[in-house]
């Protein structure tokens, strides 16, 4: 199926993508041209291919499609995608992954700030950098990023994992590096291959929750 | 020297009174602030300060209990395929399954199903015995996204997008790691026995151009079938209404300062935001002003007791109230049978707002499951459901006294304002006189 965004509407892909039940159909998508809300809410297994760049909340709350998009996306980029997988070759945009439960999220170029805002269990992995407060709040799930983090990375963190191949400009509160086990340099092999990144797993660093502000205490008031 | 001393020449401060010197006292020990639930207890210009005109010689009443008057309302026509439409124009507000039990949930939603109006979700998701006992249930989305997921989106009769509540706009929450029980914690995606912080932002748009944007994202998912609700705490309220609908609420819900809370400082809750009266007339005003009245509908709440209250609330120009504290109140909470135990927590039937502790006699802000155990959720549907009704017919009652068929045709001009300071805040006329302050 192919749809041509210069003639049919995004409403016109998103009924079809809520409404097709093929759990191997290919859907293209042509003349994006950096519209909001494309491929949003798909629930069905299939692969869609954008082809161009992309406004707000692309494969946003996605389940199951595994979607391409040939160019950069702008904010909020797969925000509380469940599951599937989504891949964009350009740049991404402040709230990449914002909230998101589950699946794969490869963002080949750079990550504007606040990736990874809130996540909760999602996989991301940037080939670039990212931006400050990047995985602010973030609940679980793991962020992996080739280059370099913003200032105040893992602010208020819970259990997700973040590792860092590049510098860091600054780590938030109660965000610590943590040793790098084994079992951590598996993982993120794994999350590199899926992804499709040729780095070694012994250039990045551990990040994560230092739990000190799990419970309010009084004496860790300034940190709040 | 001991024995009772004679009390009647004690003068107590006005500026230091008992309770500010507890509090003073209670800082002083525990070098923390005071999170509480419940609303503001402060007194504030609220609908008790004005009176409804019944008819008499210019007017033509109704014949109580036999002629019709309607209370049905539909929410949600301006852009949605399915609009919500309610029996009595009395919803149930946002409450989080974390802060109330699963039992007290179920119960507020067999009670609005009774008597068919709506129920609404919380912070932490949709739990299944809410939808499965709620016929029409709007699904909140808030800037923690706990709970958060498109087959419970989709699952929703309208979605609520929440800016703010009453009690603390601009504010977020924290539902305290003792309410975090092993569903809670799973429901949250966090680990048990957390504080779990939930954001004053939402975590992925910031004004209102982003947020039309965020509208058009959840239209698209649920394929334009439910109606949006964007719900704002009461503060600048002209704008933010008017910022609502431009950004394509199907409904605005504006909470004024006296809204529950399950958790929140006291400092937030006393002095933030303003109270529910000028509130709905200054929303009214806005939706007029962009010729938007009744096109989107408007539900207020914070403070709501009574059918004069949502009579009050209508004639200023609201479509629909909601009703939280007044709810968990019908279902028991500081009920006086439950004396001897608030003793035990330091307070009293009629005063007690530690809905954040967790240890709640009642069974309805608890996680505790002996404590939830206590509450059975058909007698306390059952008293929700009576409640609403006795809600309705004072509504009816007041409408048809003022000469309404419908009790959305009450107006501005059936009230008048027993303060000054009511008649400025709600435009309408100083009881006895033609004067409205500021007019």
């Amino acid at each position: 199926m192919e749809f041509d965004l210069s003639v049919q509407t995004v409403r016109n892909l998103n009924a079809f993508l809520h409404d097709q039940g093929s759990s191997d159909s290919r859907v293209t998508v042509n003349n994006s041209a950096g519209r909001h809300n494309v491929a949003v809410g798909a629930v069905h297994p299939c692969r869609i291919e954008i082809n161009g760049h992309v406004g707000y909340y692309c494969a946003g709350m996605n389940q199951h499609a595994d979607i391409l998009v040939r160019g950069n996306a702008g904010p909020g980029l797969a925000e509380n995608m469940m599951s599937g997988t989504v891949r964009v070759t350009g740049n991404a945009s402040q709230y990449c992954a914002a909230t998101t439960h589950g699946g794969l999220v490869v963002v080949e170029g750079n990550a504007a700030a606040r990736c990874g805002i809130s996540m909760k269990g999602v996989d991301i992995v940037v080939g670039g950098s990212i931006g400050h407060m990047s995985a602010f709040m973030a609940q679980s799930g793991r962020l992996v990023v080739c280059g370099d983090a913003g200032n105040a990375l893992g602010d208020s963190i819970y259990e997700a994992r973040i590792y860092v191949r590049g510098r860091i400009a600054g780590l938030g509160t109660d965000c610590v590096e943590k040793p790098m086990l084994d079992e951590h340099g598996k993982e993120l092999e794994r999350l590199l291959e899926s992804a499709g990144m040729q780095y070694p797993a012994d250039e990045f660093r551990r990040y994560g929750s230092a739990r000190r502000l799990y419970n309010f205490d009084v004496d860790n008031a300034g940190a709040y | 020297m001991s024995g009772t001393i004679d009390r009647s020449w004690l003068l107590e401060s006005a500026t230091f009174s008992r309770p500010v010197i507890r509090e003073i006292q209670r800082a002083a020990r525990e070098g923390i602030y005071d999170i509480r639930g419940f609303g503001a207890k402060r007194s504030v210009p609220s609908f008790d300060d004005l009176l409804l005109l019944g008819a008499s010689m210019s007017r033509y009443p109704l014949e109580g209990y036999r002629e019709k008057c309607d209370t049905t309302v539909t929410l949600g026509t301006r852009h949605a395929r399915k609009p919500v439409t309610l029996d009595t124009p009395i919803t149930i507000a946002g409450m989080s399954f974390g802060a109330l039990s699963a039992q007290a949930k179920e119960a507020l939603g067999r009670g609005a199903t009774e008597v068919g109006t709506s129920t609404t979700t919380g912070d932490g998701g949709m739990t299944p015995e809410e939808r499965r006992h709620s016929n029409l249930l709007v699904y909140q989305y808030l800037p923690s996204r706990y709970g958060m997921n498109p087959d419970d989106l989709r699952k929703a009769d309208a979605v609520e997008i929440v800016v703010g509540q009453g009690a603390k706009p601009g504010g977020g929450g924290m539902l305290l790691g003792q309410k975090i029980s092993d569903r809670v914690a799973e429901m949250r995606n966090l680990p048990k026995g957390i504080d779990q912080r939930s954001a004053c932002r939402h975590p992925d748009w910031t004004g209102p151009d982003d947020l039309e944007i965020k509208v058009h994202e959840l239209r698209e998912i649920t394929d334009w079938q439910v109606p949006i609700y964007i719900k704002v705490g009461a503060t600048r309220t002209f704008f933010d209404v008017q910022l609502a609908v431009k950004a394509g609420a199907d409904v605005v819900v504006v909470d004024g300062m006296q809204g529950g809370t399950a958790a929140t400082q006291d400092v937030f809750i006393e002095h933030v935001g303003i109270p529910t009266l000028p509130a709905t007339r200054i929303a009214v005003e806005a939706l007029r002003d962009l010729g938007m009245h009744r096109t989107v509908q408007l539900i207020v709440s914070g403070g709501i007791r009574s059918g004069a209250d949502v009579a009050k609330a209508l004639a200023l120009g609201a479509d629909a109230v909601s009703i939280g504290t007044a709810a968990l109140i019908a279902m028991g909470d500081n009920s006086p049978e439950h004396e001897a135990e608030y003793n035990a927590l330091g307070t009293s039937a009629g005063y007690y707002d530690d809905y954040q502790d967790g240890r709640d006699p009642s069974g309805i802000s608890t996680q505790d499951p002996d404590l939830g155990a206590r509450l059975d959720p058909e007698l306390a549907g059952r008293r929700v459901a009576n409640y609403i009704r006795v809600l309705t017919l004072e509504l009816q009652t007041l409408a048809r006294a003022a000469g309404k068929t419908n009790v959305r045709n009450l107006e501005p001009e059936d009230l008048v304002a027993l303060t000054v300071e009511a008649a400025a805040m709600a435009r309408v006329p100083l009881a006895g006189t033609d004067w409205i302050p500021g007019k």
